[in-house]
C-alpha cells in the first residue's frame, strides 16, 4: 500500500536500468543520505560515533570489498585483512614521504596499492580453483603481515611497526573530531558503494556472476575469464584498502601490523556470509551485527548477578554465538539477512493483501 | 654437508606432525565432500579434554578412553545438527559452516576446561639422540613412529574392513553408495569420529610439544599447505605432503632465513604450496576434476 509501483513505468531503457528503479527506494535513500549526512553528526554523541557507528561503516565497506571477490565472483579469500594493512601502510607512507598531497588522493592512492597487491595475489586464480585458492590469499595474508613487522621502512622504524594517523585535513578543514572522522568515512563508504552497486549491474558484475555460477560454462560462452578474474581481484583490493586506510586513520587512530591478522579476516568473512553473499545491502546489514552483537551480549551479561560470568567465558560465550550464528544461517537463510531485508519488502509492497 | 642432512632430517620429522592433522583432513574430504577447518579445532578440544581429564586423577588409557568417547559423541553430534541439514549444499558452504563450527568447538573447549595453558607429558623425552653421525629429537622418532602406526592401522581399515569398503564407495561415488544401500549419514558420522580419534592422536603429539592452549588450533595453519601440496584425496598425498613441507621450512629458515630476517616460518610453506600447485593444480596426488558444462 505505501510501496506500490503502480504507474511507474519506464520509458526508456535507461531509466529501466537506473540503480533504484522504485520512486520509493529513490525517496528512502535520498531521506537516508540525509539523515547520516546531515542529522547524525549533529545529534550523535562521541561514543556512538566513535565506538558504533565508525567501525560499523568501515566494516560494511570492508564486507563490500570482499562480496565483490567472493560473493559476485565467487573467488573465495582469507586474506582481506592483508590487503586493508596494505591499503593502510601505503597511505601512511604517502602521507609521510610525498609532502603536500591531499589526505583523499592518500587514501586512494592506498587503495590502489592494495588493488595491486590484490591482483599480484590473484594471479594463481588463473591456474587453480576451489579452495585450492586459499592458499594464495593465506599467503597474502601472512606475508604481508611478516612484511611489515620486519621492514620497519614501512612503518618510520617505529618500535613493533606500528603506524599513526597522519593529520587528517581537507582544504583546510580540521576532520580529526569524532563528527568529521565520521563523515569522512561516511563519504567513502557512499562513493565506493554507488560504484559497486553500478558494477555488479554492468556487463562485469554478469561476467562475474557468470564466473562464480561455473566458470567452465562462462568460459565456454566467451567470458575473457583472466580479465574478469583479475578485475574482481582489483576492485576488491582497492575497496578493501580503501576500508583499511579508514580503519587505521578513521577509527583506531594508530594501528600496528597486528591490528590486520587472520581474526580480521576472519570477521570480514563472517560480515559477508550473515549478510548475504552476492548483495550490496548485507554488507551494512552484516557489519551492523557484528559490531552490535559484542556490544548486546555484554549488555545481556550485565544484567546477570556480578560474578556469574567473567570476562573470559564472556569471550567463549561470543565465539560459540558467532559459530552457531554462522551454521545456523547457512542452514536456514544461506542468502543471510539481506534475503530477509528482501522478504520485508516483498511484504510491505502488497501489504496489507497477502498477495 | 652433514649439517644438510641434519637439518633435512629434523624437517622431514617435523613434516610427519604436520601430516598428522592433515590425514584428518583427507578422511572427512573424501568421505564426505566437507574441506573441515575445524580439524584444528577437534585437535585442541581432543587434547584439552585430554589433559584436564589426566588432571583431574583418571589414568593415561582411562582419559584417553573417555576423551575417545567424547569425540565419537561429537562426531555424532556433528553429523547430525550440522551435515545432515547442510546435504546437497555447494562445498563453499559447508567450508563456512564448519569455520562456524570452529568457533564454537573451540569456544566450548575453553568455556569448558578454561584458557591457561597445560603441560602435557607423554613420558618421551625431548632430548637429542645420536643416530648415524646425526642428532635427532627422540620426540620427533617418536612422532614419526606414531604417525606410522597410525597410517597402517588406517589403511588396514579402508582397505581390509567391511566397513572401510563401505567408506571407499561413498568416497568413490556418493550417490552410486546410497543406491546400493550404504547408510551415508552412518558413514559420515563414523568418518568424523575416525577424524576425531586422528585429532585425538596429533592433538597428544603437539599438546606435548607445545604445551596445550589455544594455539593448537591454529596447527590447522600449518596442515593447509601440506594438505594442498598433497591434494585433498589422497592420504600418502598427506604424508608426502607433509615430508615436503617440513623439509622445506627447516630449510628455508637455516638457509634463507638469515637473508630476510628470519620468521618466515608462517609464510613459507604457503609459498611452497603455491609453487606446487602453478605446476599441479590439483596437488600431487589430488584427483583432477573433470568438468562438463
Amino acid at each position: 500500500m505505501f510501496y506500490t509501483e503502480a504507474g511507474q513505468f519506464s520509458g526508456h531503457y535507461r531509466a529501466d536500468r537506473r540503480l533504484f528503479r522504485l520512486r520509493q527506494d529513490r525517496y528512502a535513500l535520498y531521506a537516508l543520505l540525509l539523515f547520516a549526512f546531515a542529522v547524525v553528526p549533529a545529534i550523535g554523541s562521541d561514543y556512538w560515533l566513535n565506538a558504533i557507528l565508525i567501525p560499523f561503516l568501515v566494516l560494511s565497506l570492508a564486507g563490500l570489498g570482499l562480496n565483490l571477490l567472493t560473493g559476485y565472483a565467487g573467488q573465495l579469500s582469507l586474506g582481506s585483512a592483508a590487503f586493508m594493512a596494505v591499503g593502510a601502510f601505503a597511505t601512511y607512507n604517502l602521507a609521510l614521504r610525498v609532502p603536500g598531497l591531499p589526505l583523499l588522493v592518500g587514501i586512494a592512492l592506498g587503495g590502489v596499492f592494495a588493488a595491486a597487491a590484490s591482483v599480484l595475489f590473484g594471479l594463481p586464480s588463473l591456474r587453480i580453483k576451489g579452495f585450492y585458492l586459499l592458499v594464495s590469499t593465506l599467503a597474502a595474508q601472512f606475508f604481508v603481515q611478516w612484511l611489515f613487522t620486519k621492514v620497519s621502512w614501512f612503518s618510520n622504524d617505529s618500535a613493533s611497526g606500528v603506524i599513526t594517523a597522519p593529520p587528517l585535513r581537507i582544504a583546510g578543514h580540521d576532520l580529526s573530531n569524532p563528527a568529521g572522522r565520521y563523515l569522512l568515512t561516511l563519504g567513502f563508504v557512499v562513493a565506493l558503494t554507488l560504484l559497486a552497486r553500478n558494477v555488479v549491474k554492468s556487463e562485469l558484475g554478469r561476467n562475474w556472476m557468470a564466473v562464480r555460477d561455473m566458470d567452465t560454462a562462462a568460459a565456454v560462452i566467451g567470458i575473457p575469464l583472466a580479465r574478469t578474474k583479475l578485475l574482481a581481484f582489483a576492485l576488491s583490493g582497492f575497496i578493501l584498502g580503501v576500508a583499511g586506510a579508514l580503519w587505521a586513520f578513521t577509527y583506531l587512530g594508530t594501528v600496528e601490523p597486528h591490528g590486520f591478522d587472520l581474526s580480521r579476516s576472519f570477521q570480514v568473512l563472517f560480515i559477508i556470509i550473515i549478510g548475504g553473499l552476492g548483495s550490496i545491502a548485507g554488507n551494512f546489514l552484516g557489519a551492523a551485527f557484528i559490531v552490535l552483537l559484542p556490544i548486546g551480549l555484554s549488555l545481556l551479561s550485565g544484567l546477570l548477578p556480578p560474578g556469574v560470568i567473567d570476562a573470559g567465558q564472556l569471550e567463549n560465550l561470543q565465539k560459540i554465538v558467532f559459530g552457531l550464528l554462522i551454521i545456523g544461517f547457512l542452514i536456514k537463510e544461506p542468502e543471510g539477512l539481506a534475503r530477509l531485508w528482501q522478504q520485508l519488502r516483498e511484504r510491505a509492497r502488497v501489504w496489507p493483501l497477502r498477495y | 654437508m652433514d649439517f644438510f642432512l641434519e637439518v633435512l632430517t629434523g624437517g622431514l620429522l617435523a613434516g610427519v606432525m604436520y601430516s598428522l592433522v592433515a590425514i584428518g583432513f583427507v578422511l572427512i574430504y573424501k568421505a564426505s565432500g566437507v574441506f573441515n577447518f575445524a580439524q584444528g579445532a577437534m585437535v585442541l578440544f581432543a587434547a584439552l579434554t585430554f589433559v584436564s581429564l589426566v588432571e583431574r586423577g583418571v589414568p593415561f588409557w582411562g582419559a584417553f578412553a573417555l576423551t575417545l568417547a567424547a569425540m565419537v559423541a561429537l562426531a555424532l553430534l556433528i553429523e547430525r545438527a550440522v551435515l545432515r541439514p547442510l546435504v546437497n549444499r555447494s562445498p563453499i558452504t559447508l567450508f563456512m559452516a564448519t569455520l562456524g563450527l570452529s568457533y564454537v568447538i573451540e569456544g566450548a573447549a575453553q568455556a569448558l576446561w578454561g584458557a591457561q595453558v597445560h603441560g602435557l607429558d607423554l613420558g618421551i623425552a625431548d632430548e637429542p639422540l645420536e643416530l648415524g653421525g646425526m642428532l635427532l629429537s627422540q620426540f620427533d622418532l617418536f612422532a614419526a613412529g606414531t604417525a606410522a602406526l597410525l597410517v597402517a592401522l588406517l589403511s588396514f581399515l579402508f582397505n581390509r574392513t567391511r566397513l572401510g569398503l563401505s567408506l571407499r564407495a561413498v568416497a568413490d561415488d556418493a550417490l552410486g553408495a546410497l543406491a546400493v544401500g550404504i547408510r551415508l549419514p552412518r558413514i559420515w558420522a563414523v568418518v568424523w569420529a575416525v577424524a576425531g580419534f586422528v585429532g585425538l592422536v596429533a592433538g597428544l603429539l603437539w599438546g606435548a610439544r607445545l604445551g596445550v592452549q589455544f594455539s593448537l588450533s591454529l596447527v590447522v595453519l600449518k596442515a593447509l599447505p601440506v594438505l594442498i601440496i598433497g591434494g585433498f584425496t589422497s592420504m600418502t598425498g598427506a604424508i608426502v605432503g607433509g615430508l615436503i613441507v617440513g623439509a622445506g621450512e627447516k630449510l628455508a629458515e637455516v638457509y634463507l632465513g638469515p637473508l630476510v630476517g628470519g620468521g618466515i616460518e608462517n609464510w613459507f610453506p604457503y609459498a611452497l604450496a603455491l609453487l606446487f600447485l602453478l605446476v599441479r593444480p590439483a596437488g600431487l596426488f589430488g584427483e583432477r576434476a573433470i568438468e562438463r558444462v
